[in-house]
């Protein structure tokens, strides 16, 4: 039964649509999955046993009645900040621990629309804040393919849970690179489409001007899948963009002729060490047999991107988080007034870096400050988004690293801003809202460890060109087939 | 750009955060740090650079006004703290010094 679930999303629809088995078996399947290996990964905070059951049950007896679904039966890993009726939905925070989410968010309804059937809400950075998981007040997420290493974050554990196999596609979101780098850590694709394209109606917002809802999955083909079932207007969020979705899943190419791919100079790989330097060397020239003309362009602001991240992503976290005040949701611990309830409240119910980023918004928007560092901030945005601009004249795509290293182990990153050098190549692109990927590109040891780690190559494509994107990024994984070249740590499902 | 001026007490008054000595000692050194390496944004020349809030274009949206279903006031009302009735309930605002 297992075979079930260790092929990809098209097959598994395609079964269920067939009847060759039903999306009940699917679920019973992941749901042993997930029992088996829980217990090392910990990828979820919560597993959905009775309403993956039903869900299962009910697209049973409409396929028998003879509706057809894309993505039917496919189990569905979605992030803990995306609201999911009737479902705990913690935000991987104390202050949401409670909390039972009262509407679906819509990315998560057009996910239920095609037939995927959500199997558990995945462990988080706190308020998606982090890029290991670590900052998760409720579970440890470890990785499948070393269970002493992060899975990465802020979506570890829609990554962890994929990769592991207790899903097919996992939802996550990308502020500042959430879904890329642990797509990179856990061998997994990672797609952040272009600002605006998925609906964030019913994700708690972190930074609603940089937040983009995004797949996890094993496969590009996985990914255009869910990509075309969730991207499109919805009138529900105000900042989604109207304007017509081209499929990509019936696009994807085997070649990249024609296709001119920009390395970035000021992204010199050569001081991430040798051996992470051949890993993306050795992906220049795969790219460059498959077709594509390898151009060097230049995004000379490049190195302000980091900077202008750090003030724009806690201004607006310190305004969004604002309303977790103990009144209306959420965790209240009591004072003699309402100032002193909500100070309360906000102490017990944050952890340490949830507070650092309100507090660092908190000033960068204070009187006498917002000019010097908030507007200054948005100004660098402006000449980080014409950097890009200007290298699209002479590229379509851009290559370049996911992250500057390898899943790392757990508390090894104990200063917050070494924390936040983990983004140092996924910022940029968020900043001028590009839709940009992670997919698989090799494997290297880790100084004084012992086992083979994943690493990703990032490919970015102007605004709305998501259908190149994900054509150039499929050709690339058909030639070199990275992600199946070494094996987890925890038991390999049956196939 | 100078975080000499970081109070972070301050800060967190404004923020409604209640601090530890210990958090204010602690998040005052790593939030300076922060701000030292923001800081570089003062190598670029920005004055004639217009400020971006939104990448994307965007536009006011409106939309009819047609009565329609909200959520459920029971459902609602239900992941409040604490509640009176059809009201969520809060300490007292009113009449304080």
């Amino acid at each position: 039964m297992s075979s079930r679930i260790s092929s990809g999303a098209k097959e598994i629809a395609r079964a269920v649509n067939a009847r060759e088995c039903s999306a009940r078996e699917v679920v019973e399947a992941t749901l042993e999955r997930i029992a088996s290996v829980e217990p090392q990964v910990g990828a979820y905070l919560s597993v959905l046993e009775r309403q993956a059951r039903e869900g299962a049950d009910a697209l049973d007896a409409r396929i028998a009645s003879g509706e057809r679904f894309p993505l039917a039966g496919v189990p569905l890993a979605v992030k803990d900040n995306l609201a999911l009726e009737g479902t705990v939905t913690t935000c991987g925070s104390k202050m949401l621990e409670r909390w039972v989410a009262p509407y679906t968010a819509s990315a998560v309804r057009s996910m239920l629309a095609v037939g995927a059937i959500p199997v558990g809400k995945a462990n988080m950075d706190e308020f998606a804040m982090g890029s290991s998981c670590e900052n998760s007040a409720l579970g440890v997420t470890r990785n499948p393919y070393d269970l002493e290493r992060v899975p990465g974050g802020s979506s570890g554990g829609s990554a962890a849970s994929v990769a592991a196999y207790e899903a097919t596609i996992g939802l996550g979101s990308d502020t500042g690179g959430s879904i890329r780098e642990p797509a990179a850590f856990c061998n997994l694709v990672g797609f952040k489409p272009t600002y605006g394209r998925i609906s964030r109606y019913g994700l708690i917002a972190f930074a609603s001007s940089l937040d983009q809802i995004g797949p996890l999955t094993r496969n590009v083909e996985d990914a255009a899948l869910a990509y075309d079932a969730m991207a499109g207007f919805d009138p529900m969020d105000a900042t989604s963009v109207d304007r017509a979705v081209e499929p990509t899943a019936n696009a994807l190419r085997e070649d990249l002729q024609g296709v001119r791919i920009g390395v970035v100079k000021q992204f010199d790989t050569h001081k991430l060490g040798n051996d992470i330097d051949d890993v993306y060397d050795r992906a220049l020239h795969d790219l460059e047999a498959l077709g594509a003309e390898i151009v060097e362009v230049e995004l000379p602001t490049a190195d302000y991107g980091l900077a202008t991240y750090y003030l724009i992503a806690p201004a607006e976290c310190s305004s969004n988080l604002a309303r977790f005040d103990g009144v209306r949701y959420g965790l209240r611990i009591d004072g003699n007034d309402v100032a002193e309830m909500n100070e309360r409240s906000r102490a017990a119910g944050f952890g340490p870096e949830v507070k650092r980023r309100i507090l660092i918004g908190t000033y960068a928007l204070s009187s006498g400050y917002y000019d010097a560092y908030y507007v200054r901030a948005q100004k660098a945005r402006t000449l980080v988004a014409r950097d890009f601009a200007k290298a699209f004249e002479s590229c379509d795509l851009i290559a370049a690293p996911a992250t500057s290293s390898p899943a790392f182990r757990f508390k090894s990153k104990s200063d917050p801003y070494s924390m936040y050098l983990m983004d140092y190549y996924t910022i940029p692109m968020s900043l001028a809202g590009l839709p940009a990927l992670s997919v698989p590109c090799g494997w290297v040891t880790p100084e004084g460890g012992e086992r083979a780690m994943p690493l990703g190559l990032q490919l970015t494509a102007p605004l709305f060109a998501e259908r190149a994107l994900l054509s150039a990024a499929h050709a690339y994984e058909r030639a070199t087939m990275h992600a199946s070249k070494h094996p987890m740590q925890i038991a390999e499902v049956t196939r | 750009m100078s975080s000499e001026n970081l109070d972070i007490a301050y800060v967190a008054k404004l923020a409604r955060i209640a601090l530890t000595e210990e958090e204010v000692a602690r998040f005052g050194a790593q939030l300076g740090d922060l701000l030292g390496h923001v800081a570089t944004l003062a190598d670029l020349d920005l004055d004639s650079i217009p400020a971006t809030a939104q990448v994307v274009e965007s536009r006011n949206v409106m939309r009819e006004d047609i009565e329609r279903p909200s959520l459920d006031r029971e459902v609602v009302l239900s992941g409040a703290p604490q509640r009176q009735g059809a009201f969520v309930r809060v300490p007292r605002i009113i009449g304080q010094v």
